[in-house]
This record gives structure tokens, sequence and C-alpha cells, in this order.
């Protein structure tokens, strides 16, 4: 319950304002730099583009301009494959407004070969239950690739043998 | 109190629209640029701090990923104001005065071009009154023109001149944003913007970056040969009801220059952080500056007005030139919020 308020004698017996909507909106038109215009056309066509820091040799996907680590701009572009590593996930069993996907699925950071920064996606093509970190999956790429990550439907188990723990346990 | 300087600068180019880099690769080069000049790396800094505001890029925490461009790792001790990055800078003296740090990165960016600037601007007003009637910044800079102009304390004239000296100063300022004019005469033709403010009499809608490193003592002398120190700074704040302010005068910024000490000694000159014509001879008359005091030798804010940036600039620029040795005692101005409601005085000298 809200705290009462006592009004001065003058305003007793008028009804508190006890709040007021003021609806704000405001319009604005991004541009996406340069960086990271170079790897949504690469999205599009179905090339995951990375960018490798000069000083720390780290290779940073999506694409950035700049080493967050070092501060120094990034000009080498690596391509990547669309294959990696669950390096974590977690099951979602909640459904809520505005979901879009049934309920149980699987959100998870998948680390690509070659890479050392995890994207973030959905693991489809098996049971919530079965997904485990180390798993080795693969994209599944949408009908029509976009200038999004949405391009990306899922990402679905290739079937080999999972990942030696030792080779991701820096990327978690 | 320990003697703090100012003791490197930088800026990007002020541009309208900065389209190709967006502000962590905005930011990156200025901040390099200061490393260079003083020869610090990321850890060195006793702490870093930074002034913009989220409205601008309209993004939560937009602060936090331009954090990048100091490339914050191992982990840094760090701070940010929702303020134009002169009073981050004030935040990192007050740190060094502790004496719990000796040096500190300050810097500041702000597009100001991918919202409509006008009704962004309307957001920092009280929520209650006047939020909810989206007064615009030039609609709210025009009401505060009117009332100069109803004082007799200037003419439209008056504000032609300013608006011509200031963009030809800026033909030295290879990063202004308008640099040149034509004659106060041929201003005078403009369309108004907001009546009485004409195109001239506002400034441009600016996309820029910038920093600065202030140090203490024998610290401030071994990264500079002759640092810019800080012997006054202090700032204020009026009402934020514009209703009860008499906005033909700035009762903050009279205040602020008092605590700084501006008139202890003659100012060879100022760099005043005022967006609107009308607004540079309010700040001049609430601070004492006589005319002998060359104003903004740089172009000022209205040569270009990144937000949350253009007043860090003013404190750079003036360093910058008491660091070359063009004067011995500047005087530095940044404000905030609208109608010049927040006041932020510095005092440089040479020796």
């Amino acid at each position: 319950m809200p705290t009462e308020i006592t009004l001065p004698p003058s305003l007793q017996g008028v009804e508190p304002v006890r709040s007021i909507r003021t609806p704000a909106r405001l319009d604005y038109t991004f541009t996406a730099a340069t960086s990271t215009t170079e790897f949504l056309n690469g999205i599009e066509q179905r090339r995951i583009i990375g960018s490798k820091c000069p000083e720390c040799g780290k290779v940073y996907v999506p694409l950035r301009g700049t080493c967050p680590t070092d501060a120094v701009e990034m000009t080498e572009r690596v391509e990547l494959p669309d294959t990696g590593v669950v390096t974590t996930f977690c099951v979602v069993n909640l459904q809520f407004y505005g979901q879009g996907v049934e309920v149980p699925y699987v959100c998870a950071t998948v680390l690509l070969d070659g890479a050392d920064l995890g994207l973030f996606g959905m693991i489809s093509g098996m049971p919530a239950h079965e997904v485990r970190m180390g798993m080795r999956v693969r994209a599944n790429w949408s009908d029509e690739p976009m200038k999004s990550l949405e391009s990306i439907a899922f990402w679905e188990p290739t079937g080999e043998p999972d990942a030696d723990y030792e080779t991701y346990k820096h990327n978690l | 109190m320990r003697d703090v300087a100012i003791v490197a600068f930088a800026q990007s180019d002020q541009e309208r629209r900065v389209q190709d880099r967006n502000e962590v690769e905005l930011l990156t080069p200025v901040i390099a640029d200061v490393k260079e000049q003083t020869g610090m790396e990321t850890a060195d800094f006793g702490f870093t701090c930074s002034g913009s505001t989220d409205y601008l890029a309209g993004q939560a925490f937009s602060f936090v990923l331009t954090l990048d461009s100091v490339g914050p790792w191992p982990p840094i001790s760090e701070s940010h104001v929702e303020m134009d990055g002169a009073w981050a800078m004030y935040e990192a003296w007050v740190k060094i005065q502790t004496g719990a740090i000796d040096t500190a990165l300050v810097y500041a960016y702000g597009k100001s071009s991918p919202g409509d600037l006008r009704a962004v601007m309307s957001r920092q007003l009280d929520p209650y009154y006047l939020q909810p009637l989206w007064p615009d910044s030039v609609a709210l800079a025009a009401l505060q023109a009117r009332a100069v102009l109803d004082s007799g304390a200037e003419t439209e004239r008056d504000w032609a001149e300013v608006a011509a000296r200031n963009r030809r100063n800026a033909e030295s300022n290879d990063h202004a944003q308008l640099r040149g004019s034509p004659d106060p005469d041929d201003l005078l033709d403009d369309d108004y913007v907001v009546a009485p403010l004409r195109r001239h009499a506002c400034p441009p809608i600016t996309d820029g970056a910038a920093a600065i490193v202030i140090a203490a003592e024998d610290k401030a002398r071994e990264l500079s040969d002759r640092p810019a120190w800080i012997r006054g700074l202090d700032h204020r704040i009026d009402a934020q009801s514009l209703g009860v302010r008499d906005l033909t005068v700035s009762s903050s910024a009279a205040t602020a220059a008092g605590k700084a000490r501006v008139g202890d000694r003659a100012v060879d000159f100022a760099e005043l952080h005022a967006p609107f014509a009308h607004q540079e001879g309010i700040v001049r008359r609430a601070m004492g500056l006589g005319d002998d005091v060359s104003i903004n030798p740089s172009g000022g804010a209205m040569a270009a007005n990144a937000m949350m940036t253009a007043g860090l600039i003013r404190v750079g620029e003036a360093a910058t030139r008491i660091t070359n040795g063009d004067g011995d005692r500047a005087v530095a101005h940044a404000t905030s919020g609208a109608c010049l409601q927040q006041n932020l005085v510095c005092v440089l000298e040479g020796a």
C-alpha cells in the first residue's frame, strides 16, 4: 500500500493525484557502422566473418572494429565455419508473452571453430534434455538469409564426438 | 588542495553525421591519442571517468559498451556521469584531491544525429509539467533569447556578430564543423528557426568525441613541459523550473565563477560553452569577463556542439592554448540542461 498523503487544509476533500501517465516515444535512425555492415552483409550470404586483434590474436565474432581488451583497431578479417561447440546452455521451460517459440527449448553459447568469442543461439533437432556442454553443432540456415543473425534459424548436432572440456574451458 | 593540471587533450573531427563508425570506433583513436601523448597505458590511469547520455543512442547502458574504447582489461576503476564530460573531469579532479590517485583519463562522446535532437533533449526536463508538453530545446532557447532581447541587454545584430566571430575563429580549427561565416549584415537575412533565433544564432547538430588526461603535481610536470594547471574549479545549478528563473542572467555561472576565483587576476582568453548566440553574453556578464578577454579562439560551441562533449572540448581547447604558451590564464566553461541551467567554470594557468 502506498503511504497515505496528508494534504494541507485548503486541499482536503480533493481527490489526491497518485500518478499520471505521460507516454513518451522517440524515434531513432541507426546506422550499423562499417564493421557491423560487413558482418551483416556476410551473414546474408551465409558467411560468418570475424575480426582478429593484432595484439592479443583473439578472433571476435560477430566482427567488430575495435578489440575490447586492447582498444586497438582490428583490420584483419577471418572467415569462420558454421560449426562449433556448445560451451554453455540453458533449458527454457516457461512460456511468456512474445516468446514466439514452444517450450521447452534450449538457448546456448556456441563457440565456432577458430573463434574466441561465443555466439548466442538456439539448439534444436534433438530432445532438450540431451543437450550438453561440449556438444558439436552446425548452423541450420534459414531458407532466405537476411542481414540478421536470425538467418541462423538454430544450431543442430553434427553427431561428432563431444569436444574435450580443456579445449573450450577458457571460453565459458 | 593538490595542484592538478591538464596534460593531454584530443578530439575527433566534429561532424554533422558520423555513419561509418559506431561510438566505440569514434572514441578509440581519440583515447589512443591521449595515451600516446602521455606515454600511458590503460592500467596506468588511477581512474577513468566518462560523460555521455544514453538518450542520444536510444540504448540503455550504451555508456558501458563504449568502455571498449579504453581497453578496460584487466579491470579498471571507472565511473560515468550522465552529463557533459566536463563534469566527469570534475569527478576525477575530486578523486585526485582525496589523495587516492594521481592521474585520470576523462572522455566524452555524443552522437547527436540518430534521434530528433530537439525532442530527445526535452526528456531532461521535469516529468510532470514540462516533459508532457515536449518543449523542444531550440524553442526553450528562443524563450530565453526573447527575454534577453526585451531586457534591452542585446540585439539581434549583436547575436549575428557573435555567430560570425565564433565561426570565423573556427577557420583555424581543423576539427570544427562550421568554419567561416558571412558578414553579420548578411546573416540578418536568415530565416527564423524559432523567433527570435535565426539559423545562424543556433548551434549545429554535431557528432563527436574528446578525451583529456589530468594529473597531480610532479606527475603532471613529468607528463607535460607546460601543464595547464587547474587553479579554480566549481559547478553550480539553477532551479529546474524555468518559470522561477530570470532567464536573462545566469546566477549559477556567476556563483561558480566567484568560487573558481575568475576575477582574481586578468584573463587572457575564455572558452565558453554557449551553444546559442544570445547565451555567450549571459555567460560573459555572469563571469565578469570584459571586452579585453578573447572569447572562443577555437570557435566555441557555435562551430561544433556535440552533446555531452562540447563542454569538455572547451576545457581541452583552453588547456592546449595554455600549454602552447598562447596565454597564461584562461577560463573554460561548460553548460548542461535547458537555458544554461547548470554551469561549470574552470580557471587554467600556465605557471
